[in-house]
């Protein structure tokens, strides 16, 4: 813990410097409405804490958590599909990454004719954003299982299963963790999305209402709560990753 | 080569054919090996040697002809002779002992405190006492060599094949692991085959040599080794042995010069 605060003091320094410089900039130029300073931002957040963490928070949370878990039942089981059968890795690998062409936040206010305003449409725009790179990374977690373990597995009379269990799953795991570090924020900014577009409760929608009132740093306030809220949960990724994975790095 | 008995291995007319090539890089092929010998392949890189061991151990089938491993055909059976590859391929995510009960838990029957226990009597065998517990990467490239032995010997089976083991090796680790080899080897009475391009370990660890002379494969050579077993280094600098070992080098630069 101390030796990665001692990593991370350069950074610290530098974003201190920076907030400094944006405190200094935002009371000089006295607009709260379109630049509110850091201490603006906090003193809001404190006001509104009520709303804020017994109401939308929570929203949020639900929509990015159940977002996350249909995308990582849908992400690692296309990822295994298209290991598995080759058939199915060029049938579905192509749509895949099309489907990360199409421009989700131009689509959302569809899915909420579609869905209405509940909560299945911000799960469908979370669905979409983030079971890609989770398909992906697993999925060359998968393929980076070396030929020549297979083999000698192989001529010990494994069967593909024994194979699958034995050498695929564990040289996918530091894939997975990656890829679940890269999906919690952007489950969270897929829910942001698609309250931001529609919706009755939930930091996106919040911030977006906050918008409507010229209220600077009401916008920022659930912006920096989900910030905080995503690197915690990154964070707790990154324990779990050094608790299962041991050998990273090493091939 | 040929003791009359059943053999350990025995080809009989094997060809194969890679599908990128227009020849078949191993062409009616027949040898024996007789139980309980020793021979290195030797042969130019890229000649062929380990399509061999490939065919033997099922990875690749052969286009025609009969492979039998102690009597039987290899065709459809499992486990059947025991092969390491080149790289030592320990599963770096487990730890030695684990690795090394590897080829009992693919087969099954066994509990986890049986295989363990199996393992760390294997891994005792091969010098590595105590080291069952660490990490592949806690150990030394000699020493993960051995663990790699140590596994294929828990395959169970009474044919080794042994594709390069130690040609990743610094020099004087090899040295050592090769008499650790031969050691290993009169103790377990197994078979082995044993591929290298390096002459001198050939001689120093068979009975006889089997020459790769050209490619396509028709023929291996068997070329007798004029030193006593058990053996020591010494007998490398034997006259016959010197001599010999000439002419296997000048057999094999010619292929490389062609």
């Amino acid at each position: 813990m101390k030796q990665a605060c001692k990593a991370n003091l350069p950074a610290l320094v530098f974003l201190f410097a920076l907030l400094i410089l944006w405190q200094a900039g935002a009371n000089g130029m006295d607009a709260a409405y379109i630049l509110p300073s850091p201490t603006q931002i906090l003193q809001k957040l404190w006001e509104l804490r009520g709303p804020l963490f017994t109401v939308h928070l929570p929203a949020t949370m639900t929509v990015t958590a159940i977002g996350l878990v249909i995308s990582l039942v849908l992400g690692l089981g296309l990822a295994v599909a298209m290991d598995l059968s080759d058939l199915v890795r060029r049938m579905l690998y192509p749509l895949v990454v099309v489907s990360q062409t199409i421009p989700t936040t131009a689509i959302a206010p569809l899915f909420v004719l579609w869905f209405g305003y509940g909560i299945w449409s911000k799960v469908l725009v979370t669905v979409l954003i983030t079971f890609f790179p989770i398909t992906i990374t697993v999925y060359d977690g998968l393929r980076s299982a070396k030929t020549e373990m297979v083999e000698l597995l192989t001529t010990y009379g494994a069967t593909r299963r024994a194979i699958f269990l034995k050498i695929k799953v564990p040289c996918a795991l530091p894939y997975f963790f990656s890829a679940l570090k890269m999906a919690i924020p952007m489950s969270v900014i897929g829910a942001a999305i698609g309250e931001w577009l529609g919706a009755q409760s939930g930091l996106g929608y919040f911030s977006r209402r906050m918008m409507t009132q010229l209220d600077g740093a009401g916008v920022f306030a659930p912006i920096v709560l989900l910030s905080v809220v995503a690197m915690a949960a990154v964070g707790v990724v990154a324990l779990l990753e050094r608790r299962f994975v041991r050998w990273r790095g090493e091939s | 080569m040929d003791t009359g008995t059943v053999s350990a291995l025995e080809f009989e007319g094997v060809s194969y054919q890679y599908p990128v090539e227009d020849f078949d890089i191993v062409d009616d092929l027949s040898f024996r090996v007789a139980p309980g010998s020793f021979h290195c392949i030797v042969g130019v890189s890229g000649c062929g040697k380990s399509t061999i061991f490939r065919m033997t151990n099922g990875l690749l089938k052969p286009k025609r002809g009969i492979i039998q491993v102690g009597g039987q055909p290899v065709e459809g059976r499992k486990g059947y002779c025991g092969y390491m590859p080149q790289k030592d391929l320990l599963f770096p995510w487990r730890p030695v002992w684990e690795n090394v009960a590897l080829p009992l838990e693919v087969k099954g029957g066994l509990s986890k405190a049986q295989r363990r226990e199996a393992a760390l009597a294997a891994l005792e065998d091969v010098g590595l006492a105590g080291c069952g517990d660490k990490m592949p990467h806690e150990l030394s490239g000699g020493m993960r060599q051995r663990a790699a032995f140590a596994r294929t010997m828990l395959t169970g089976s009474d044919l080794l094949l042994l594709d390069e083991p130690f040609s990743a090796l610094d020099f004087l680790t090899r040295l050592s692991m090769q008499e650790w080899l031969l050691d290993q080897w009169q103790k377990h009475k197994k078979t082995i085959l044993f591929i290298t391009h390096d002459v001198e370990e050939a001689l120093f660890l068979s009975q006889s040599v089997l020459v790769v002379e050209s490619t396509p494969i028709h023929v291996l050579s068997d070329v007798p080794v004029p030193a006593p077993v058990p053996r020591d280094r010494s007998c490398l600098k034997d006259p016959a042995m010197v001599e010999l070992k000439e002419r296997l080098i000048t057999l094999l630069r010619k292929q490389v010069e062609a």
